[in-house]
């Protein structure tokens, strides 16, 4: 219970120190066919207090990950470590981990007050010590007053709230959690996700988050491992991987991004020129690129692209004439479609502020941005 | 919800919105109604009908008011303390003429022959010489047969006078009416149906008892494997009911009779001694494995389907949360598993209480059926009234089973997959 969120965090990269490593993946592999592989030489070092999402669309690997360290899923291949020691042969019910699960899992048959003392009755504590353990967990949920009911009588966040108490109260260090948020609806699930971020600040546990929803991951992690084809894209803060994504899916997969195609032509220091398929040449940072000649995708978000109305022309490296396709009034800020560099569906974000003139479809307008901003990734 | 309750909700052409609802699934109402009323027409006449004629049979009285009519009025106001008067000898002779001409005594004497032994007897032989008779006719009927000069004889036509009896319930549980009106019991030596509806019912209950022991792991297998492994199961499952009930059955003495495969295979293991064969059907235990296995789908299904339902989350969760797993799954997977346990013992019980095919060919003399009685009150005695009691009885056994079933779990667990 006490506050370790403050040193959890802070430290970007992950150590290579394993004697700080609470929990670790060491080149897990898993295969359910012995034909194809689920995950792939999945690494991952996790701090104590951390609060790691695994990100990643479905059937990428990352709850099978989840059920292996959960104990209900044996590795193919690898090690997982919990505080140095590994688990592979633990069973899950002397593995000591917290989970919360998609749908809940609440025992139906069982009153929330019965469902938060099963982990307690079964490690026998006193009745005293439970009944003290179950009230405080209801507080920390704020469900004091539901102790009673049954699952089926509480709404989906309640539920949601009653199963996140159940796999705290017996005081784990390591909670996981499998999309707990995904059945429900938009509000609730922004309300819960400051709830449990919260309730992590305050516990200082560690946990592993699952998820597919990419604002989530962004609001509540330390770090985020994003998840494609069963291989860990990119590990990093949200920050890092919304400002600087090193492969084309960890662009595409977080956030919204325009994509041009490209072959890279020459290397300019920190720079590199891309020959468009469109026949334009973009300035660019090479993050995943060969050589010259080699194909690329140029990552570039929607609100890094500026209309540029002549006075401040000089600023940008990159400069085209688009047109206007489509224009969305979205309130606080305009969403305008253009044609550019042979892009159709290049996506401008503009916000709604004093002296932006109104746009029309088929009107012509100057665009630029930084070659700072346009990433060049792999093809 | 600022509108009065009292004021009725109106379409908006002025309509209640009762009345307007009503005309609209009027339609589909008929439709529905037509689709099954084949079957509600057929449920009537083939169940029904026989159902309620089964009901009345068993307390329908009717041999002694019919066919004793001048008799039962003339004993109208006999006190019972000493023997009628001569209007009720001469009443009786009219009454046995009259029947012996129609030749239509053998029912009434069959009937008063249950209550009293020896009377059709001494109604067919006082027929015969009915034509002989004169007055006084009280004392030449007794000397016909002196049957006639006994006060019970008497005190037995006025009591089956009633249009109603429950003597064929009463016979049905081993007990009778004395001649003075008193419910006792029959005889030791005439007592059986006692015994067999307690062996009917203790030995469904191990049946039930046994089907869900063996079902149950086998639900659970069907229910968590994964679907291609499970359909095969579940083929394997259904496969008994592709296979003739009777073939089954005698499939069951083929293995367990003295000279059977599984006596030849014991004896040539050396296991057991050839002149120390297990006698293991034409008994009770015959009939218990026999039944068991004919109504083990019975088991399986309804508890599948409940069990299907049970995520697999449940058991995980109890796993993570630190349960070992035999606590797991007594605390949390069995308890939601009950409804599928009481449906499918509900189901196997009352099946198994009214079974016949199997016990009547595995049975023997001592695995015998409740059931059997019936068919040989049917058959054989043609005491049709006594068969009618015997299965209104178990009916209402079924009935009191199903309230108390739907009571505590609710009949629509019921379900076969």
């Amino acid at each position: 219970m006490n506050e370790t969120l403050a040193d959890a965090g802070v430290e970007t990269a992950a150590t290579t120190e394993t004697s700080s490593c609470f929990a670790r993946f060491v080149n897990v592999q898993k295969s359910y066919d012995g034909v194809e592989l689920v995950v792939k030489d999945f690494s991952l070092d996790i701090r104590k207090g951390e609060f790691v999402t695994l990100l990643g669309p479905s059937g990428s690997g990352k709850t099978t990950c989840l059920m292996m360290m959960a104990g209900f899923e044996t590795p193919t291949h690898g090690e997982i470590l919990l505080k140095d020691e590994p688990i592979s042969g633990l069973p899950p019910h002397k593995r000591g981990i917290g989970m919360v699960f998609q749908n809940y899992a609440l025992f139906p048959h069982m009153t929330v007050a019965e469902n938060l003392a099963f982990p307690l009755e079964v490690r026998h504590l006193n009745k005293a010590q439970i009944k003290e353990k179950v009230d405080k967990a209801l507080a920390m949920v704020r469900l004091e007053e539901f102790g009673d009911r049954r699952p089926a009588q509480l709404s989906g966040g309640q539920q949601q709230r009653v199963a996140l108490a159940r796999a705290l109260v017996f005081e784990p260090e390591l909670v996981l959690m499998d999309e707990p948020l995904g059945a429900l609806d938009k509000n609730l699930r922004e309300e819960m996700q400051y709830e449990i971020k919260r309730i992590h600040a305050r516990l200082g546990v560690t946990m592993i988050y699952v998820t597919h929803d990419q604002t989530e991951a962004l609001t509540m992690s330390d770090r985020i491992a994003v998840f494609n084809d069963g291989i860990v894209q990119q590990l990093a803060s949200p920050d890092e991987l919304y400002e600087r994504p090193e492969n084309a899916f960890v662009a595409y997969f977080i956030g919204e991004n325009n994509r041009l195609q490209g072959e890279v032509c020459e290397h300019l220091g920190d720079d590199c020129k891309v020959r468009l398929d469109s026949g334009d040449t973009v300035i660019a940072k090479p993050v995943a690129v060969g050589g010259v000649g080699s194909r690329t995708t140029l990552s570039l978000r929607p609100e890094r692209v500026s209309i540029l109305r002549g006075d401040a022309a000089e600023q940008f490296d990159n400069q085209f004439t688009a047109t206007v396709q489509e224009v969305i009034y979205l309130g606080d800020h305009l969403r305008t479609r253009v044609a550019v560099c042979g892009n159709d569906d290049f996506i401008l974000k503009t916000p709604n502020a004093q002296g932006v003139g109104v746009m029309r479809p088929g009107q012509q307008i100057q665009v630029g941005w930084s070659s700072a901003d346009c990433r060049a990734l792999d093809a | 919800m600022s509108e009065s309750p009292a004021a009725p909700l109106r379409t908006a052409d002025g309509v209640p919105l009762k009345v307007s609802l009503r005309r609209t699934v009027r339609r589909s109402k008929i439709k529905a109604l037509l689709l099954v009323a084949p079957l509600l027409i057929f449920l009537f006449i083939a169940f029904l009908m026989p159902l309620f004629e089964m009901l009345w049979r068993s307390v329908d009285n009717p041999e002694v008011s019919t066919h004793l009519s001048r008799t039962v009025s003339a004993l109208e106001g006999w006190n019972g303390e000493s023997l009628p008067d001569e209007a009720a000898f001469a009443a009786l002779a009219e009454d046995l003429r009259e029947g012996q001409q129609e030749r239509n005594l053998g029912l009434l004497s069959s009937r008063l022959n249950y209550e009293k032994s020896g009377m059709r007897s001494t109604i067919s032989r006082t027929a015969r010489r009915v034509d002989t008779l004169e007055p006084p006719y009280r004392a030449s009927l007794i000397e016909v047969n002196d049957t006639w000069g006994e006060l019970d004889t008497w005190k037995l036509i006025q009591r089956e006078a009633s249009p109603y009896t429950i003597s064929y319930y009463l016979a049905a549980v081993d007990l009778q009416l004395s001649p003075d009106g008193e419910i006792v019991k029959v005889p030791e030596h005439m007592r059986i149906h006692a015994t067999l509806f307690w062996r009917t019912l203790w030995m469904s209950a191990v049946i039930t008892g046994l089907t869900l022991l063996l079902g149950y792991p086998v639900a659970f297998l069907l229910a968590s494997l994964p679907a291609r492994h499970s359909n095969l199961l579940m083929i394997l499952v259904l496969l008994p009911f592709w296979t003739s009930l009777l073939v089954r059955t005698t499939t069951w003495i083929a293995i367990l009779q003295s000279q059977g495969v599984l006596n030849d295979v014991m004896v040539a293991l050396g296991l057991i001694a050839d002149e120390a064969r297990w006698q293991m059907i034409h008994n009770k235990l015959g009939t218990i494995i026999a039944m068991t296995h004919i109504l083990l789908p019975f088991m399986i299904l309804p508890l599948y389907s409940v069990m299907k339902t049970i995520p697999p989350s449940y058991m995980r969760a109890a796993r993570s949360l630190g349960g070992k797993p035999f606590l797991s799954f007594r605390r949390v997977y069995f308890p939601l598993t009950i409804p599928g346990i009481a449906a499918g013992g509900i189901l196997v019980f009352i099946l198994s209480i009214g079974y016949y095919i199997t016990p009547a060919l595995v049975g023997g003399q001592s695995g015998r059926f409740i059931t059997n009685y019936i068919a040989y009150h049917m058959q054989t005695s043609l005491n049709w009234g006594l068969a009618a009691a015997i299965a209104s009885i178990l009916l209402f056994v079924v009935i009191i089973c199903y309230l108390v079933f739907n009571r505590l779990i609710g009949v629509d667990k019921v379900k076969l997959g």
